[in-house]
């Protein structure tokens, strides 16, 4: 089988369909795996930071969450920009079920930055352009979540969101590089191309944490997505045959 | 041209018109998105005349004063360039140090900044303590020692 007829038939709901139960399976239990290996070494075998003791460790759980944050807004992006030209169900359907996903990793970034902020930095909130545009991402993904139901017709709801995920993914290497680009409280990216700022001992454990962070999403989203399909796909034989066997 | 093909062109050009939009914008902006200035920016001239801004910069070497049963503090925020004296009364954050870059926010009066808030920044580095503190030395010396120490590092 070609690459191109694989993706050809990927992209049939049913076929989707068949296929991403074992998948979904896998990376539930890679994603697991990992999350408690990074989990282990961050809180356990990392040693305390020289300026911020053991406060540093909430890290293990921002610095994946608000990766997945954008990482999750770029995947919808992608799917809407197939969805809008190729009309291909499954970009849709994929586009839908991240959302919520993506808007969760928001919420838990802005939630475990502000609990770190208030001691280290001494305030729950600044409106820097770090910590603002992280909550515009936020609002974005509420706005795609809300505008995908808004419509009877589904359809319209696909489109109308698909045009706000590629308008708003702007927001993303705003986020990314604002840090760069003005003066925020918010410090810079600890990570330069392929070194990073961190020692080595607590590095480990935050990438181990970030694979497993994408293997989480990647088990939710097949499996959001073929709960998706499957009422989207209501009135079709196969999803009735997958329903009531 | 198919439909697909209008549909393709009509999105990207959607995405480009958005784009230039947007950059403009950010543009215009990017005096306004600085959270706060450095001494040097201040000296040039760049606080707004009138109201509260912040500042940011460096806690100078010997410079930290709080006299016996105070909450008042004085300390020197500098960049090594410009420096500017700060009083503040109230309670530091944990990080508040020599060294340490610190945010303040309040007014300039008579050449002495009145802060009414002080937060402390941190760097992006992260490593376990005694293999270096590199305190109260220029950033450039900073990244070269965090360099060595990350190299010699043992790692996992």
């Amino acid at each position: 089988m070609t690459l191109k007829t694989f993706l050809h038939r990927l992209g049939s709901p049913p076929y989707f369909y068949q296929i991403s139960k074992p998948w979904g399976r896998a990376f539930a239990w890679i994603g697991l795996g990992l999350i408690l290996v990074g989990l282990y070494g961050g809180l356990w075998l990392a040693p305390p930071d020289y300026q911020q003791g053991n406060g540093f460790r909430i890290m293990y759980v921002h610095v994946p969450s608000a990766w997945m944050s954008l990482f999750v807004f770029m995947v919808i992006a992608v799917a809407s920009f197939i969805g809008l030209v190729w009309r291909m169900r499954l970009a849709d359907a994929v586009a839908a079920a991240s959302a919520p996903l993506g808007a969760a990793f928001t919420a838990v970034a802005l939630v475990t930055g502000s609990l770190w902020g208030k001691p280290m930095w001494g305030t729950y909130w600044v409106w820097d352009a770090r910590l603002t545009s992280e909550l515009i991402l936020f609002f974005l993904y509420l706005g795609i979540i809300t505008l995908n139901r808004s419509f009877e017709d589904q359809k319209t709801g696909d489109k109308a969101a698909a045009i706000l995920a590629l308008i708003g993914a702007i927001d993303v290497p705003i986020v990314h590089y604002s840090v760069d680009w003005w003066q925020t409280l918010h410090q810079g990216s600890s990570f330069k191309g392929l070194t990073s700022e961190i020692a080595p001992s607590m590095l480990w454990p935050l990438l181990v944490m970030m694979a497993g962070f994408m293997f989480y999403y990647a088990w939710l989203v097949l499996w959001r997505t073929r709960s998706e399909i499957l009422l989207r796909e209501m009135d079709r034989e196969w999803a009735q045959r997958v329903v009531e066997p | 041209m198919t439909r697909r093909h209008q549909r393709l062109v009509m999105v990207l050009l959607m995405l480009a018109c958005i784009s230039a939009a947007v950059g403009f914008a950010l543009r215009a902006f990017n005096g306004d998105l600085l959270y706060y200035i450095t001494p040097t920016q201040l000296a040039e001239g760049k606080a707004p005349a009138h109201g509260a801004f912040r500042l940011g910069g460096i806690v100078a070497r010997g410079s930290v004063h709080r006299r016996n049963g105070s909450m008042t503090v004085h300390f020197v925020l500098t960049d090594y360039h410009h420096s500017v004296p700060v009083v503040y009364t109230g309670i530091l954050p944990d990080l508040f140090r020599v060294g340490q870059g610190i945010v303040v926010k309040g007014r300039l009066t008579h050449g002495v900044f009145l802060a009414s808030q002080v937060l402390a920044k941190h760097g992006a580095k992260y490593m376990p303590p005694g293999i270096h503190q590199p305190r109260a030395r220029p950033a450039h010396l900073k990244m070269l020692a965090l360099r060595r120490s990350l190299r010699e590092a043992p790692g996992l």
